[in-house]
């Protein structure tokens, strides 16, 4: 099964409460999949400052004055926020590559869970509600963000096997469904210069997406080339720095719902999800259609 | 008025006061609130009672049915009126995949849109949908009358058997061993009873209907059909 829920504001007014709105709608989600779950929040960018979140198994040991180790590494300021497994490092934007390169250098065991300007994602093993609780997400504050509670097919269950995935700058993806063309996908990947952490699909989808941003598509672009490359079932929620998308497979077995008022664009696996919204009762509720690509973009 | 506010007394609450009711009984008339998409809401029940359930369903919404009216003044949730049995289940909105798969009777009337397989592998329930159904609808369809006001999705009716499929607007593709067939008077008149009982006698005249049904090619094996299988 799986359980997605996301959401992409457009009344600023309603930003505050972001990780409160996601929070809820994810743990209403939590009887489809009670494996790992985890949270993309695009919290909005800082003048010239970049952030990565990371996450160790050991954080007391790998945390450990890290923000000086880094400083001294890149000879820029660094400022870290520790949360549980995670930290969220904020380094100058045009630091980003050389603080990710001395962070593999200085703490090999710790692992990138996105960079970019405004997303920060939080994931690990357990419930949404102590995964929401021990990441305080609940708290945060943002543009869009998107949530996923898992119920492991292809892979282990791991923190690394968690979604979202994030294998590009402010890009992410989670994914209800499984698919099958995914190793010889991933071979071709490599061979183009993306690295995996993972055996897992979802890794594949979302690198491939990357690949193709890369590659100068825009969003849209890229999901339906999706239709055309990636085999199997498969409901995918992106998010972009700007753009929130959607898109299912031509089958379209994978459950989608979607609402959109003035104020947000909300989508939940389940209508369930959605019934807590503000203004939910006269929101144009609707189920996307399969093989069709949905996006926004502020 | 039997009122029931599933969000305070909750769902197994609900299902077990409707599944006492045997036979004939007093309690005649129900009102469900706050389903909030909840699953399986008014499943199971097997007595000639009217609910009525105001607000939107998840999963599984009058599965089973057996004699009840039920009605939905909201949206269905994937597999409503699954393998119902007798009875009628109204939906105000629109139905998410597989309205009325395996029905074997009853009166399934959505008055928005079905989304995909809807009707599939039905065995005698009656579907009317007043606006439109998705891709693979009554895919093995075996018996009962699909009747669709609007439009019709990829693979009408794929592999279909003896079910009778009413579509007014157009079909976007029909599935393997399914064909148009002729409309006879014994059809107008079926049409214009399902129009009549599905609450769309107003909106629609049998004569703008086409029909389809099963050319009788896949009934058993034939290795010159092995492509289509």
């Amino acid at each position: 099964m799986c359980g997605i829920v996301g959401l992409f504001l457009k009344d600023p007014k309603l930003e505050p409460h972001l990780g409160a709105m996601l929070t809820d709608m994810l743990i209403t989600m939590t009887d489809r999949g009670p494996d790992s779950a985890g949270i993309a929040i695009y919290g909005g960018a800082k003048d010239g400052l970049g952030k990565i979140t990371i996450q160790s198994a050991t954080p007391e040991k790998d945390f450990k004055d890290l923000d000086g180790d880094l400083h001294d590494a890149i000879g820029q300021p660094v400022t870290m926020l520790v949360k549980s497994t995670h930290a969220v490092l904020e380094v100058p934007l045009d630091q980003l590559d050389a603080a990710r390169s001395a962070l593999s250098h200085l703490r090999p065991g710790v692992k990138v869970m996105s960079a970019g300007d405004s997303i920060e994602i939080f994931k690990e093993v357990g419930l949404p509600k102590d995964v929401a609780a021990r990441f305080e997400v609940a708290k945060m504050k943002g543009t869009h963000g998107i949530g996923h509670t898992r119920m492991a097919t292809e892979s282990a269950v791991t923190t690394m096997g968690a979604h979202p995935f994030s294998t590009g700058p402010d890009q992410c993806l989670v994914h209800n469904g499984s698919l099958s063309n995914h190793n010889g996908l991933r071979r071709e990947l490599i061979r183009k210069g993306m690295t995996f952490e993972t055996q897992n699909d979802t890794e594949v989808a979302a690198a491939y997406v990357s690949q193709k941003l890369k590659e100068g598509e825009d969003l849209g672009t890229a999901l339906e080339s999706g239709l055309e490359d990636l085999d199997g079932f498969y409901t995918f929620v992106v998010g972009t720095k700007n753009g929130f998308g959607v898109v299912r497979d031509p089958i379209a077995c994978k459950p989608a719902v979607m609402a959109e008022t003035d104020d947000y664009v909300a989508f939940g696996s389940e209508y369930r999800a959605l019934v807590n919204l503000p203004g939910i009762e006269n929101a144009r509720v609707w189920e996307p259609e399969p093989a069709t690509v949905y996006f926004w973009e502020r | 008025m039997q009122t029931f506010d599933l969000g305070k007394e909750g769902l197994r609450a609900l299902n077990s006061s409707l599944h006492a009711l045997k036979g004939q009984t007093n309690m005649t008339a129900w009102e469900v609130i706050n389903p909030k998409g909840a699953h399986a809401i008014a499943a199971g029940v097997d007595a000639p009672v009217d609910i009525t359930v105001r607000g939107s369903t998840g999963y599984y919404c009058a599965g089973m049915n057996k004699q009840a009216t039920i009605r939905i003044k909201g949206s269905a949730g994937p597999g409503v009126a699954e393998n119902m049995m007798s009875g009628t289940v109204i939906i105000d909105g629109n139905a998410s995949q597989y309205a009325g798969a395996t029905g074997r009777g009853g009166l399934l009337v959505i008055k928005g849109n079905a989304s995909s397989r809807c009707g599939v592998s039905m065995k005698g329930i009656d579907i009317v949908v007043h606006g439109s159904i998705g891709h693979m609808s009554a895919f093995m369809a075996q018996s009962g009358n699909l009747v669709v006001l609007g439009d019709a999705g990829d693979a009408l009716g794929d592999s279909l058997y003896e079910a009778r499929l009413f579509v007014r607007g157009s079909v976007k593709s029909l599935g393997a061993d399914c064909i148009q067939k002729e409309m006879r008077p014994e059809h107008l008149a079926l049409l214009a009873d399902l129009l009549k009982r599905g609450e769309a006698a107003d909106k629609a005249r049998p004569e703008e209907f086409k029909r389809y049904g099963s050319a009788r090619k896949l009934y058993n094996f034939n290795i010159d059909n092995a492509s289509s299988y």
